[in-house]
């Protein structure tokens, strides 16, 4: 029975316009086993989550459900077929009851039957053992129990297979522990569970099997127990590295008091990352490293106050200061390049010109506007310095390439002269070509005394560039690594760090 | 080459409310020729032109002051009419209180106004802002209370301002051939061009408008942005209160600046902005306003019934925006794309 198969996906191909983010991938489900699927950023998990419930339509490749094709072409078809999926927001109506959110677009009758559709929901959520009460407001339940009932609705309508995009990310260690409660009593009616966390432990607490995923290709099918962690680590990174490269690592000047440019001390900020300390000395290129969702970016967001901070002391050349917002920081002397460039980076209907002025503009004040020939001559500048393709200045940003954009923000906060620059996730989704130009402009800003931190999914581009490692994983720092370094060791310490 | 392209891209937001004009003026014309007749009576200029000129001045600076509270706050301030009505009421108050009516008087009495609106605008901003209430909803409560509160300041119904000084800002100063309202809305908008050329007005606000999160981690405060919108908007219904007081010479509570906040959310759309904020045109703001106010007068023109002129309007502004959607823009745009490259569509199907 368990080794029965009931979902079986074949040379799966998907293509968007200039990527490739499915190639050949095959993916299989047995009854009743939970299934992590497994692989970094882009690799192409919710790619393939997304064909599998209709939402995208395949290139190439075929579907079998309990041995016979499917093709499902919405979410509402697929979940008739038995495949159900939770995503990380739960897409649930908090303002109506419980019971409500569990049948609401269900049934086909114009009239509800009220006593009958509680009596249902009660009974459901009594045999799933989720302690919510089904007259009760979707708000008042914790996220977790709403993250239960929302796949207690999943799962409702004879359901063989259901998926978990990320169901554990803004829950607690106890919520957790209830939702995989949830999870094994599924398991045991013979649901297949296909899983997706960036949570190493809990897919070693949970799965039967992993499928790894990289760059969109198929890595492989493993038994979990016969995967150690640090080749789980390693697969999802992928080792296939050329040679390292002959660029040269600026090791951290030492100034004659060797007093940090920047220095916190248990500095905490609202996201939940762990209180952590945190120095970089002049002219030094440090990083964050550890696998999507460790907290790298927190830390960063941190330092720059983008996020609300919670405690700690920091720092500036020795001289205690406080920096509760971006523009605090930005007065220090930082400069921040954030992980979202659409979300958080571009002002995407803006002008190059007016994207590559902004943070010097905010700094200089409301009342004192850069002239236009002042604006121009710098946006011309910064196009020239770091080879922008852009037809014009006054080019709305959102119709360059991702790596033009990038190289936009990245002259945003070259303009402002900063002498701590953070670059959180730089070369993410451009091109191999810019990708060197912004690793080769990080050392060469780097020898010219700037201190800079540099974060990158690729852990081969950080120790290019990184003379220091700060290793995180789950939300803590679990370690510093510097000196020659390898792969290898930023795995291994990933792998044994924390719990 | 280059230069001419970007004054035609500057050109392409300004076509609707452009071409909306146009139309309208063809209309006027075919009506009778003599549209843009202007004669002077007792040294001052008459006509259908000086007459749009002077009727859109209130309409004008609350479309200039909607457009930045649009932009920035992705919603609109339904309470300007109210606004006006109350800081116009304090106006009223302190020049009937302060017997010999001089130029100070009026100037300190359009100050105070002036503040009044300041204060009404930072309600109206606190609550957006600082209280994420939905702009629309956040300004129904002056809406809805504002014509009570200028009432109860007028003490009575419709106090009379009664002196030469603000008959004079209503109409005209002999011996100036140009009717002061308008004059007033000249000196407005040259103010606001000097304010959007010294600050970062703009910046702040398109920025904010179009991605609040980019413009905090850039060091902008986007509630004090937003905020600021909204006090300026006060600030201009203030102003158009003023004008409007002196037009009609008394203080009616019930019916100055009546509606006028359709008239300015209109005049912002027509003018080729997004309601739903980002970046702004104020000349697109202006001509919008102007353009209104000419189908007003259209609509008179062509002696359509005075019940049924809101019926004609509803339906013109229906069918504008309905070409101005996107929509019917990617429409025209695919239709536009098949006429120029006939041939090689058909042959690109049978291969594919």
């Amino acid at each position: 029975m368990q080794s029965e198969t009931m979902l079986k996906m074949e040379g799966i191909c998907k293509s968007f316009p200039g990527v490739r983010a499915l190639h050949n991938v095959d993916f299989t489900l047995r009854r009743g086993e939970i299934h992590a699927l497994m692989g970094e950023n882009g690799a192409g998990k919710s790619t393939l989550i997304k064909i599998l419930t209709g939402v995208y339509e395949r290139d190439a490749g075929q579907i079998y459900l309990e041995g016979s094709p499917v093709n499902p072409r919405s979410p509402q078809d697929a979940q008739v077929m038995g495949i159900g999926a939770v995503f990380q927001e739960i897409a649930l109506c908090p303002n109506l009851t419980v019971a409500e959110n569990m049948f609401i677009g269900r049934s086909r009758d114009s009239f509800v039957h009220w006593k009958k559709m509680n009596a249902e929901a009660a009974e459901m959520l009594n045999s799933l053992g989720i302690p919510a009460s089904p007259t009760q407001e979707l708000a008042s339940c914790s996220i977790a129990v709403q993250q239960m009932i929302a796949i207690a609705r999943a799962v409702d309508m004879d359901c063989k297979i259901l998926i978990l995009d990320e169901p554990t990310s803004s829950l607690d260690e106890d919520e957790v522990q209830k939702l995989f409660a949830l999870m094994r009593q599924l398991k045991d009616r013979g649901v297949g569970i296909i899983f997706i966390t960036h949570f190493i432990d809990q897919v070693y607490e949970i799965s039967d099997r992993i499928t790894v995923l990289r760059n969109g290709e198929l890595i492989g099918e493993y038994e979990t127990s016969a995967l150690p962690q640090i080749e789980l680590i390693a697969k999802m990174m992928g080792k296939a590295l050329s040679d390292v490269s002959t660029m040269k690592k600026q090791e951290p000047q030492k100034t004659d008091d060797s007093v940090p440019v920047f220095e916190a001390k248990d500095l905490s900020s609202a996201t939940g990352v762990k209180p952590f300390d945190f120095t970089i000395q002049k002219g030094e290129v440090n990083g964050f490293a550890g696998l999507l969702g460790s907290g790298r970016s927190e830390s960063v967001r941190a330092i720059f106050a983008a996020d609300r901070v919670t405690g700690g002391e920091i720092k500036v050349n020795g001289q205690r200061v406080k920096i509760r917002s971006p523009l605090d920081a930005m007065k220090q002397g930082i400069g921040y390049l954030p992980e979202d460039r659409k979300g958080d980076g571009i002002i995407d209907e803006l002008s190059v010109r007016d994207n590559i002025i902004l943070a010097l503009q905010v700094m200089k004040g409301f009342l004192r506007p850069l002239s236009r020939k002042e604006a121009e001559e710098f946006a011309e500048e910064f196009i020239k310095k770091l080879d922008i393709k852009t037809p014009s200045t006054s080019t709305p940003i959102k119709s360059l390439s991702g790596g033009n954009q990038q190289k936009v923000v990245l002259a945003r906060w070259l303009l402002t002269q900063p002498m701590y620059l953070i670059l959180d996730e730089p070369t993410r989704g451009i091109d191999v070509g810019t990708k060197v130009e912004i690793q080769k402009l990080v050392l060469q800003l780097a020898e010219a005394g700037m201190s800079l931190t540099f974060i990158s999914s690729e852990i081969d581009e950080m120790l290019r560039v990184c003379s220091r490692l700060i290793v995180m994983k789950d939300r803590e720092i679990v370690g510093e690594l510097s000196g020659d370094l390898s792969e290898q060791d930023v795995m291994q310490m990933i792998a044994q760090g924390g719990h | 080459m280059q230069r001419l392209k970007t004054y035609a891209d500057k050109l392409s937001h300004l076509f609707l409310p452009l071409s909306v004009l146009v139309i309208l003026i063809i209309i006027n014309l075919v009506k009778g020729a003599d549209y843009f007749k202007i004669t002077m009576v007792n040294g001052a200029f008459y006509g259908n032109i000086p007459n749009i000129l002077f009727g859109a001045s209130e309409l004008v600076i609350l479309s200039i002051g909607m457009t930045f509270v649009t932009a920035a706050s992705r919603g609109q301030d339904i309470s300007i009419g109210e606004s006006g009505a109350i800081s116009s009421a304090i106006f009223v108050q302190y020049v009937l209180r302060s017997g010999n009516v001089t130029i100070w008087t009026i100037l300190v009495g359009f100050l105070i106004s002036c503040v009044a609106g300041m204060i009404i605008g930072a309600f109206n901003g606190t609550l957006v802002s600082f209280f994420n209430v939905q702009p629309m909803v956040a300004t129904l409560i002056l809406f809805l209370g504002g014509r009570s509160i200028a009432f109860i300041i007028d003490g009575k119904v419709s106090p009379i301002l009664a002196n030469e000084l603000s008959n004079r800002i209503g109409t005209v100063i002999p011996g100036v051939p140009i009717h002061t309202p308008i004059i007033l809305t000249a000196v407005f908008i040259a103010l606001v061009a000097v304010i959007l050329k010294t600050t970062n007005l703009r910046l702040y606000v398109e920025a904010v408008g179009v991605n609040p999160s980019a413009a905090r981690l850039n060091g902008i405060n986007p509630k004090k942005v937003i905020f600021l919108t909204f006090v300026l908007m006060g600030i201009f219904s203030a102003v158009a209160g003023f004008i409007a007081v002196n037009k009609a010479g008394r203080h009616d509570s019930v019916n100055l600046l009546k509606f006028i906040m359709m008239d300015a959310i209109l005049a912002v759309a027509l003018g080729g902005n997004s309601l739903s904020g980002g970046k702004f045109s104020i000349t697109g703001s202006i001509i919008g306003a102007y353009t209104i106010e000419v189908l007003n007068r259209t609509l008179l023109r062509l002696e359509v019934n005075p019940e049924a002129i809101k019926v004609f309007k509803a339906v013109f502004i229906i069918v504008l925006m309905v070409i101005a959607s996107p929509v019917v823009r990617v429409y025209a745009k695919k239709v536009i794309d098949k006429v120029k490259r006939p041939a090689r569509a058909p042959s690109v199907r049978q291969t594919g």
